[in-house]
């Protein structure tokens, strides 16, 4: 590196800060995922040893399959919901220009930053009212309102890359605008897609708040993690834990993979040319 | 041209209280090679997108070969357009892109292969069939940008500033390229360019625009010999303007009345005296001396500055009023000439070469412009 591009705090120091960061962000998970192979009660550093008994027991429990097979049906239907939703609000943003453009933005990426609390009580309330408090339906239309905002991002990014006028320029050799947008702008869109779809599923996956107000007796796995927790600690909730933490880190890393992968392919190919 | 080609007549639209294009007509025929110039805002673009059904006119009326297009969506109009940045499909190949507008025609697979194959070859890419089209040269994507319109065989090509991408030297290049294909294939082209050389070598006619309306149709001789107004003159560029009164003389002939002396017009204008009238000379018709008394039309002037330009030479002069004139010498003259930048010099020219513009504002209506 040439010596006027040297930061004046060394490297070193960089590296040990980000160290720290790590640790910090990923120590808990990292004993979660410890104490889910020891073969003790309770959770201590001097184990007698490993053992895999608890991820048995978790396998066998009836409520917990329960949960798991909800919170797939859930994230499922969720996410493709609102990835299709994320990708038509993108599209049309990218695509018109209409009078309150920015307004409409503004409010269909505002979902996220409302306190879960609050949104949680609201949908309950809600929901109540046209009587579907209580279901599956309801965690899935819940859900859908704090996923599409991620969907919308991920899908605007991409379609930021992708210049307005090959749509049109597709329609001018004659393409009818459903064949040009299934032509030009969905290929061009399928990487963020299907990232899109990763993410709000590991969104919808992980959400507890509103799943436990408007989800009634129909638990998905993080509220009945925490309903397990409220009786007895146990350590089946490391294995939850590291299972749950295993499926979101998979799904996300996917979608990143997919995302930066397209992208930097763009890229390179710009260079070229 | 009892029956034309290509018609356009009253093209209007604005954008809000913004008018873009008003009342543009143009009758075009079949083979013709059409460009349209002016700077940038002019409304040539706004035009070329209401031919191709990018934009909706406001009112006014287009047909193609006896059929009224206007009201026909993008997909249905046949008048492919070769784009400024080209808008190649960037994740098909040179053939895929080819292709394209076949197969939306429903083109079998053979037949549209083939006849992509046949542009392709035509052009001069057949090598590059497979490649992506983001791994090609400017002059090669500027290939595929017109193989992909003209497998088509569309009646008419519209393209708007196709070369404004390449190097001056591929420019050129293209240039020569596209004038022989038109010549070979014999479509109408209409060219949308704010360069007058592009213009001028490529056009049969050339429409000037300026703030959204004709300012004059003509053939590029046309328009760079008898420029109809200020405008004109100004745009062409290298055209000295002097304005005045008419005069008449005794003997039948006309003069033009200057702040910086009187000069003879070569013209039966229609005008009377009294009126007011530009002159545009060429800069190329001036002559230049140190002494008076070498020809007719003589202005005492001032030189101001010299600019080289290669084989040429522009002198900038001023007149006594503070008029500027251009005259363009040849580097030999301008060694005959032997006169230093704040001296007093003469320009001179023919009375031949002096054109007369019309004074109205907006003399080129569209309609009554149709030269050569």
């Amino acid at each position: 590196m040439p010596p006027h591009l040297k930061h004046a705090i060394p490297k070193a120091f960089w590296i040990a800060g980000l160290a720290v960061v790590f640790l910090l962000l990923y120590a808990p998970i990292l004993s979660a995922v410890l104490f889910s192979f020891s073969a003790d009660r309770f959770p201590s550093l001097n184990m007698s040893g490993f053992s895999t008994k608890w991820y048995a027991q978790v396998l066998t429990d009836r409520a917990m399959l329960d949960a798991l097979g909800n919170s797939l049906t859930v994230a499922g239907i969720t996410a493709l919901i609102a990835t299709e939703l994320g990708f038509s609000a993108a599209y049309a943003d990218y695509r018109f220009r209409f009078f309150g453009q920015r307004a409409v933005l503004a409010l269909a990426l505002l979902p996220p930053t409302v306190p879960l609390v609050i949104l949680g009580l609201a949908m309950l309330a809600f929901f109540s009212r046209i009587g579907i408090a209580g279901s599956l339906a309801a965690v899935v239309a819940a859900h859908v309102v704090i996923a599409a905002p991620f969907a919308m991002a991920v899908c605007r990014l991409r379609l930021a890359q992708l210049d307005a006028a090959l749509e049109i320029a597709a329609q001018n050799l004659g393409a009818r605008p459903l064949s040009a947008l299934f032509r030009i702008v969905l290929p061009h869109s399928l990487p963020a897609i299907l990232a899109a779809f990763l993410i709000t599923f590991a969104v919808s996956f992980d959400e507890y708040v509103i799943a436990w107000f408007t989800g009634g007796l129909n638990q998905t796995i993080p509220v009945a993690v925490l309903t397990t927790l409220q009786g007895q600690v146990d350590p089946t909730i490391h294995v939850i834990g590291t299972m749950s933490f295993s499926v979101t880190l998979t799904l996300v890393l996917i979608a990143l993979a997919v995302v930066l992968s397209q992208s930097g392919g763009a890229m390179s190919k710009e260079k070229t040319s | 041209m009892t029956n034309p080609h290509l018609k356009l007549d009253g093209l209007a639209k604005s954008y809000g209280r913004f008018t873009a294009v008003e009342g543009f007509s143009l009758d075009i025929s079949e083979g013709e090679f059409i460009a349209i110039m002016g700077p940038s805002g002019c409304g040539k673009t706004t035009t070329l997108r209401m031919l191709a059904g990018l934009e909706t006119a406001d009112r006014g009326q287009i047909t193609l070969a006896g059929k009224r297009i206007d009201q026909l969506p993008v997909w249905e109009r046949e008048t492919p357009l070769v784009w400024q940045n080209l808008a190649l499909f960037p994740f098909m190949t040179v053939r895929e892109n080819v292709e394209f507008g076949l197969q939306m025609r429903g083109v079998s697979r053979t037949e549209r292969r083939r006849r992509a194959d046949d542009w392709l070859e035509k052009l001069g890419i057949s090598a590059y069939a497979e490649r992506n089209v983001a791994r090609l040269s400017g002059g090669q994507r500027q290939r595929v940008a017109l193989a992909r319109s003209l497998v088509l065989e569309p009646k008419v090509l519209l393209l708007d500033e196709p070369l404004s991408a390449l190097d001056a030297h591929m420019a050129i290049k293209m240039q020569g390229e596209l004038k022989k294909l038109q010549r070979e294939l014999g479509i109408t082209f209409v060219y949308v360019t704010h360069s007058h050389s592009e213009a001028f070598s490529l056009a049969d006619r050339v429409v000037i625009m300026n703030a959204g309306r004709v300012e004059q149709i003509g053939s590029p001789q046309d328009i760079f010999l008898r420029p109809r107004s200020k405008f004109v003159a100004q745009f062409v560029g290298g055209i000295s303007l002097l304005d005045g009164r008419i005069t008449g003389a005794a003997d039948g002939k006309r003069f033009l009345e200057t702040r910086d002396g009187k000069v003879r017009l070569d013209h039966d204008c229609g005008l009377a005296d009294g009126d007011t009238a530009d002159l545009a000379v060429r800069a190329d018709r001036i002559s230049v001396t140190v002494e008076p008394g070498w020809g007719e039309n003589e202005i005492a002037c001032t030189l101001v500055s010299e600019e080289f330009a290669g084989a040429v030479v522009n002198l900038h002069l001023e007149t006594a009023s503070g008029h500027s004139l251009v005259a363009q010498l040849q580097q030999r003259d301008l060694e005959q000439l032997n006169a230093a930048c704040g001296t007093r010099v003469f320009a001179s020219w023919h009375p031949g070469d002096g054109v007369l513009l019309d004074s109205a504002q907006h003399p080129g209506h569209g309609t009554r412009a149709r030269a050569a």
